[in-house]
């Protein structure tokens, strides 16, 4: 493999090729357009339905292709290739709905169905081209897996102005498409055309798949509608923000994308986008700031280290319960399965914190007054959650949540009250510590 | 006699060539609060469903306000089941309340700060103002439900039809909800649920329709709650029903 030369990485960087400026224009507004729909895609639940629109064009390709050798227009022209697609996927759209209606068949089995029938049919056209004279066939490769070199300017315009649209389209029915993929029957409740809006959004969806053939190929196309939005739920939480996002990685997948094809010319563009994209997605995957596997690792440790510390106070706080208010370490370690290093360490924590301090004459501990009143709130929520699963069996576990600040957060002060009343009936070991916001009145 | 908000004649409802709901006849009353009851299965969610023209009636005759439900849609406000949607959806509180505000809104204008302000005030009444920005992933159940019923609010309708708003909420959720059906009544506004719990019916709501695929009876709790009835609701069930019945003669008339 021949590595490009510095002069050749500057030029293409710098965009001095009329030809790369187009192609870039052209994958670039792709990408934000895909990102866009695909958005709504991910979240109607619908991502395996792109990828079989996108399988299902391949006949119609292979027919635009024959329909346009036969008439004398120059096969590799993309309209008569676009067109022929666009009919083919709705001609899968329509087959999906077909089986849905007249069987029993489930959807994931109706789209393996149409994706394998369509693509079969789409490879044996292929073939039959390839035996035709005039060796066009190398062009349909191209479609195939893609190459954005080969755009010329009538095609990237051709891209432009239909992403163009499709992007306008999606933000001018923003809200009604998030209505549609959240709640569907809602939106039908209250008079919004669901049938009509599902149908526009799945139109969308062939026509950015259309667009995007000679971009990234047949094969691939699917992966720019459902990577750039599946990237972005790891960077952001609102609607608008994850649209916004998911156009952005869309646009970016295709420059990275691009400038390598540019740089490695033997190398299929598809390909080198879909990688770019996948990158993109594994960044967001590991560094997301709201769902990445770092920032959800902090957050399972930090709770952990809170569990523990909230452990260690009910214990120092049970032992004192029954006893002088100086706890041995050695009546602690009896408490849980600890081991010794485990709760001196986690016992200087506290102390850090001022909960509690550690005397080293008689090796015990003792609960600060900070530490008192937060051992004892965590020990009478504690206590009432516990009582409460056992008295309200049927219908506890949907409300228990042992973390909340306080047991009356969740449940009515009635029912804490009467938890009370249960417990202060029970032996003396077992008493509720008072609210500390209540015991100082 | 004012036009019922709701009224239902003989409606046949059958999903893949099953009946499910049988020459079902309901009239709803206005200013009142209706509980639609009965065993799992009986198609109590199905009735609301197909009176919204959610799922296709085999046959049947529905009218809101005396007219088609296309014609006074506005008046009109669905709370569906909790579990009817993905609760991971990137939203927050705030923008699921502004979604009842979109048919005022209109085709391809966005959600201006008068909606939101709008949409924190239906929160507010619901008890979740402090909620606004919260994803809803992260709310609980109650909440989540909570939140559902303050989109119905957000569109100030005058029929509220409430899909199990009651099921597996907390306390909170619960004294919330009732405090939202005591001011739509209030208001002059009409409120019907399918409601699962039948130890609460009483307590909560002025008419009860009996329902297991056809209309077993209604009308006032009072007249329709007997275990005459629920026998033929529940059928065999009758533990259940003895056990009510010692339940309800107490808890009707210290109500009253």
């Amino acid at each position: 493999m021949a590595y490009p030369t510095l002069e050749n990485v500057l030029r293409i960087l710098t965009l001095q090729d009329h030809n790369t400026r187009i192609v870039l224009a052209g994958a670039c507004a792709f990408g934000v357009a895909a990102g866009l729909v695909g958005a709504f895609l991910l979240l109607r639940k619908r991502s395996l339905l792109g990828d079989t629109l996108g399988h299902a064009t391949l006949p119609g390709v292979a027919i635009g292709f024959l329909i346009a050798y036969g008439t004398g227009i120059d096969p590799r022209s993309f309209l008569p290739l676009a067109l022929g697609a666009t009919l083919t996927s709705v001609a899968g759209i329509a087959a999906l709905l077909l089986i849905r209606r007249f069987s029993t068949i489930k959807d994931d089995a109706a789209l393996a169905i149409v994706l394998s029938v369509f693509f079969g049919f789409g490879v044996a056209l292929l073939s039959a081209i390839q035996q035709l004279p005039g060796g066009f066939a190398s062009g349909l490769e191209h479609l195939i897996y893609g190459s954005a070199a080969t755009m010329s300017s009538t095609d990237t315009s051709f891209v432009l102005v239909s992403s163009l649209c499709i992007a306008v389209i999606c933000i001018a029915l923003f809200k009604e498409f998030s209505l549609l993929c959240f709640d569907e029957p809602y939106a039908r409740s209250s008079g919004w055309p669901a049938t009509a809006l599902d149908l526009l959004l799945m139109s969308l969806v062939v026509w950015t798949t259309v667009v995007g053939i000679q971009t990234v190929g047949i094969l691939l196309v699917v992966a720019l509608l459902v990577i750039p939005p599946a990237s972005a739920r790891f960077w952001c939480d609102g609607m608008g923000a994850m649209a916004t996002v998911s156009a952005l990685c869309g646009g970016l997948s295709c420059l990275f994308g691009v400038f390598l094809s540019a740089l490695f010319p033997k190398w299929p563009t598809g390909a080198l986008i879909v990688l770019s994209a996948g990158a993109i997605f594994a960044a967001g995957l590991v560094f997301g700031p709201t769902r990445g596997i770092l920032i959800r690792s902090i957050r399972t440790r930090r709770e952990e280290l809170k569990l523990r510390r909230d452990h260690m106070l009910r214990a120092v706080f049970e032992c004192a319960e029954n006893s002088s208010e100086s706890v041995p370490l050695s009546q602690l370690l009896t408490k849980r399965p600890w081991s010794r290093r485990h709760v001196t360490s986690e016992i200087a924590r506290l102390a850090d914190r001022g909960l509690l301090t550690f005397s080293l004459s008689n090796d015990s501990v003792q609960l600060t007054t900070t530490g008192l009143s937060e051992a004892r709130r965590l020990v009478r929520n504690h206590r009432l959650w516990e009582l409460y699963l056992i008295q309200h069996a049927e219908i506890a576990p949907a409300h228990v949540d042992r973390d909340a600040d306080r047991i009356e957060h969740v449940l009515s002060l009635r029912i804490v009250e009467e938890l009370e009343d249960i417990l202060d009936q029970r032996p003396h070991d077992r008493l509720v510590p008072r609210d500390p916001e209540k015991s100082h009145l | 006699m004012t036009t019922p908000p709701l009224q239902i004649n003989s409606l046949n409802v059958s999903y893949h060539s099953k009946l499910v709901l049988w020459d079902v006849g309901v009239s709803i009353q206005p200013g009142r609060t209706t509980a639609i009851v009965g065993p799992n299965g009986a198609g109590k969610s199905t009735l609301l469903k197909a009176a919204l023209g959610l799922i296709p009636a085999s046959s049947g005759d529905i009218s809101f306000y005396g007219g088609p439900l296309r014609k006074c849609r506005s008046r009109v406000a669905y709370v569906p089941q909790r579990e009817s949607v993905d609760w991971d959806f990137p939203v927050n509180a705030r923008d699921v309340v502004a979604m009842g505000l979109y048919r005022r809104i209109g085709w391809c204008l966005p959600v201006r700060s008068i909606h939101r302000r709008m949409a924190d005030e239906a929160l507010a009444d619901v008890g979740m103002a402090d909620f606004a920005c919260r994803q809803i992933s992260q709310l609980s159940g109650g909440q989540q439900q909570r939140v559902f019923l303050a989109r119905a609010l957000a569109q100030k309708a005058d029929l509220y039809l409430m899909d199990e708003p009651f099921a597996s909420v907390d306390a909170a959720t619960e004294q919330a909800i009732l405090a939202v059906l005591e001011r739509i009544k209030n208001a002059g506004g009409t409120v019907v649920c399918v409601h699962h719990d039948l130890e609460t019916v009483a307590q909560y709501f002025d008419d009860a329709v009996l329902l297991n695929m056809r209309i077993v009876a209604q009308g006032p709790v009072i007249d329709v709650m007997t275990p005459e009835n629920l026998r033929k609701t529940y059928g065999a069930r009758l533990a259940l029903v003895d056990e009510l019945e010692t339940n309800l003669s107490s808890s009707i008339p210290a109500r009253k």
